[in-house]
């Protein structure tokens, strides 16, 4: 296939991740003790005197805690550059922002690539399998060692919405506000079946070397980048990629393959091939396949329901949390109907919830785009909760 | 706000929990965080309205009064209310049940159907009526259900709910003169405004 030849980067650049070393490890629902756990972070703002404006934004799959700052190794904007800074939507001039790298992750968190206290190797392939509560306890030591009791607000988008929705089930009282965005409260069978096209095009690629690519020096590049690519396509819809592509086929030189490597007819690639193996070849570069694997099966794993005797609305019964859950109109990865079986279990349970679905023809990722009703909801969501909290902070 | 609007709120206790079933833009829910100190929130089908209340820091889903109302538990506010709605819900019987089901009190406004200028229309030119209330046509009026004024009172008989207040208004939402006389109100009142509470069993 046509991924071009990548720099092969093991461990990645030279680069010190922020992170902190939590006491005591942790306890992995599969029953394995991590005796280390490191939390890599970046934070944006400043905390108050009295600790009560803290916002936790939870990353999604390939996401990780740059969420607005440089990137360190891609050289890009943070992914959520464009909503969290002085004055925008998730406002640092007011607001204390935190977001880590989720565990599991291949970031500076605890991971696959870290070493495993019993061995003195990495774990590689035999990390233990984690679930959405693992990732979250992880966040909320984070948030202990920074000294944070209450989190004003918990937002997420896709598998960051899964996270604020873990937090508010299993730490209500720690939840003022929760924004699960383009979500669900369970990975569908759709979701599960992409994830795992994508593990076995890793699983089949010959420097896969089950799992100990490492140790050889190589890094399933191919089997990861075809990975992205189909994940890729399942974050967009059928208007933007026309939009976006067309059939357009692309004729410089430089990005056209040789005949030899495409079945082209005539030597040619479409716009849209193009910018997939560019997506699949930027990604396996900061992404590690282990790493893709131990968080897919996370998600494949959440269900909430299913872990409260099969009605979702017991996690959230007595909860004080206020919820603002937002869906995307042309998003066929977690569809408006998804949020809506999530927002009728919250109303089940009493729940204070909002509920938009923003009309976009950008599927998935429309959370991550210029969405101007997106931005004044969330603006306006977190502005009301703010007023709430004032108020009652007020009447305690 | 307007004036049918500010009635609603007169009927409603301080620091109550209303849930405004047609939210619109959310003026009523606003003003009742505002100035009752209420836990009001606000279901709406108009996505840019919610989008536009949500912006504005109100807590507004998306949904209607036909599908969205069975969720919630059993008298999880104190009130709940239906602006000139009534008419145009799918059963409208099963949404009342429903009001009072999750509410300890339902205050619901519609305008009357039985006013003495739809009367005389229908009985002078044959046509069906169009007035400024009733400003649609037959064909695409989103009003399937209209009811005057008595026919809303023998449902809440029949269904056992208490009339704890009535009014009839006219279009504008002013209080109308026609309080003593529901015969007078059903041919005088353009729109009417009710608060009901389910009978004590």
């Amino acid at each position: 296939m046509g991924i071009s030849v990548l720099p092969i980067v093991v461990d990645g650049p030279a680069h010190e991740h922020r992170t902190v070393c939590l006491e005591g490890g942790l306890d992995l629902e599969c029953g394995v003790h991590l005796a280390s756990l490191e939390v890599a972070y970046c934070t944006y703002g400043t905390l108050s005197p009295t600790r009560d404006n803290a916002i936790l934004v939870c990353h999604a799959l390939t996401g990780d805690q740059y969420l607005a700052e440089q990137h360190p190794l891609t050289g890009k904007p943070g992914w959520w550059s464009r909503m969290v800074g002085p004055g925008l939507p998730i406002d640092t001039d007011r607001y204390f922002v935190v977001c880590s790298n989720v565990l599991g992750g291949c970031m500076g968190t605890t991971g696959p690539r870290s070493i495993c206290a019993t061995t003195g190797k990495a774990w590689d392939s035999a990390f233990p399998p984690i679930t959405m509560h693992d990732i979250v306890a992880a966040q909320a030591k984070l948030i202990d060692h920074l000294g944070i009791g209450r989190l004003f607000a918990v937002i997420g988008g896709s598998m960051g919405g899964m996270q604020a929705l873990t937090w508010a089930a299993d730490f209500p009282d720690r939840v003022f506000a929760a924004m699960p965005i383009a979500t669900s409260p369970f990975h569908s069978a759709q979701n599960i079946a992409f994830n795992e096209v994508s593990r076995q095009a890793i699983f089949a690629d010959p420097d896969w070397h089950d799992g100990h690519y490492r140790d050889f020096d190589a890094i399933p590049a191919r089997g990861l980048g075809v990975a992205r690519m189909m994940a890729h396509i399942t974050y967009l819809s059928e208007e933007a990629l026309s939009r976006k592509f067309g059939r357009r086929i692309r004729h410089d030189a430089a990005t056209a393959v040789p005949a030899s490597s495409s079945p082209s007819l005539f030597g040619e690639m479409f716009e849209v091939e193009s910018y997939l193996r560019h997506q699949g070849s930027s990604f396996v570069r900061r992404f590690d396949a282990n790493s893709y694997l131990t968080i897919t099966r996370a998600m494949d794993y959440f269900d909430l329901a299913a872990e409260h005797d099969g009605d979702l609305a017991n996690p959230f019964r007595e909860s004080q949390t206020r919820f603002c859950v937002v869906s995307f109109s042309s998003d066929w990865l977690f569809p408006t109907s998804q949020s809506r079986l999530l927002v009728r279990a919250l109303n089940r349970a009493g729940a204070n919830v909002s509920f938009v679905e923003i009309e976009s023809d950008r599927g998935h990722d429309a959370f991550l785009l210029e969405e101007p009703d997106f931005d004044r909801t969330i603006r306006g969501f977190i502005n009301g909760a703010a007023e709430h909290a004032a108020l009652l902070a007020g009447e305690g | 706000m307007r004036v049918d609007q500010r009635l609603i709120a007169e009927m409603i206790a301080p620091r109550s929990r209303v849930l405004d079933v047609g939210s619109g833009d959310g003026t009523l829910i606003d003003y009742l965080y505002r100035t009752r100190s209420c836990d009001a929130r606000g279901i709406e089908i108009d996505m840019q309205n919610v989008t536009q209340s949500v912006a504005h820091g109100l807590p507004v889903m998306h949904g209607d009064a036909d599908h969205d109302l069975a969720d919630y538990p059993d008298g999880t506010f104190d009130y709940v209310v239906l602006q000139r709605t009534l008419q145009a819900v799918e059963r409208p019987r099963e949404v009342l049940k429903q009001m009072l089901r999750i509410g300890h009190h339902a205050i619901i406004s519609f305008p009357n159907f039985g006013h003495w200028r739809l009367r005389l229309q229908l009985l002078t030119t044959g046509r069906m009526p169009m007035t400024p209330v009733w400003s649609t046509p037959w064909y695409s009026t989103p009003n399937i259900h209209p009811c005057t004024i008595r026919d809303f009172l023998v449902l809440c008989e029949e269904e056992g709910y208490v009339v704890q207040q009535w009014l009839a208004i006219d279009e504008d939402g002013a209080r109308a003169p026609w309080r003593r006389s529901i015969r007078l109100a059903n041919l005088f009142g353009e729109q009417a405004m009710f608060l009901l509470r389910r009978a004590e069993p």
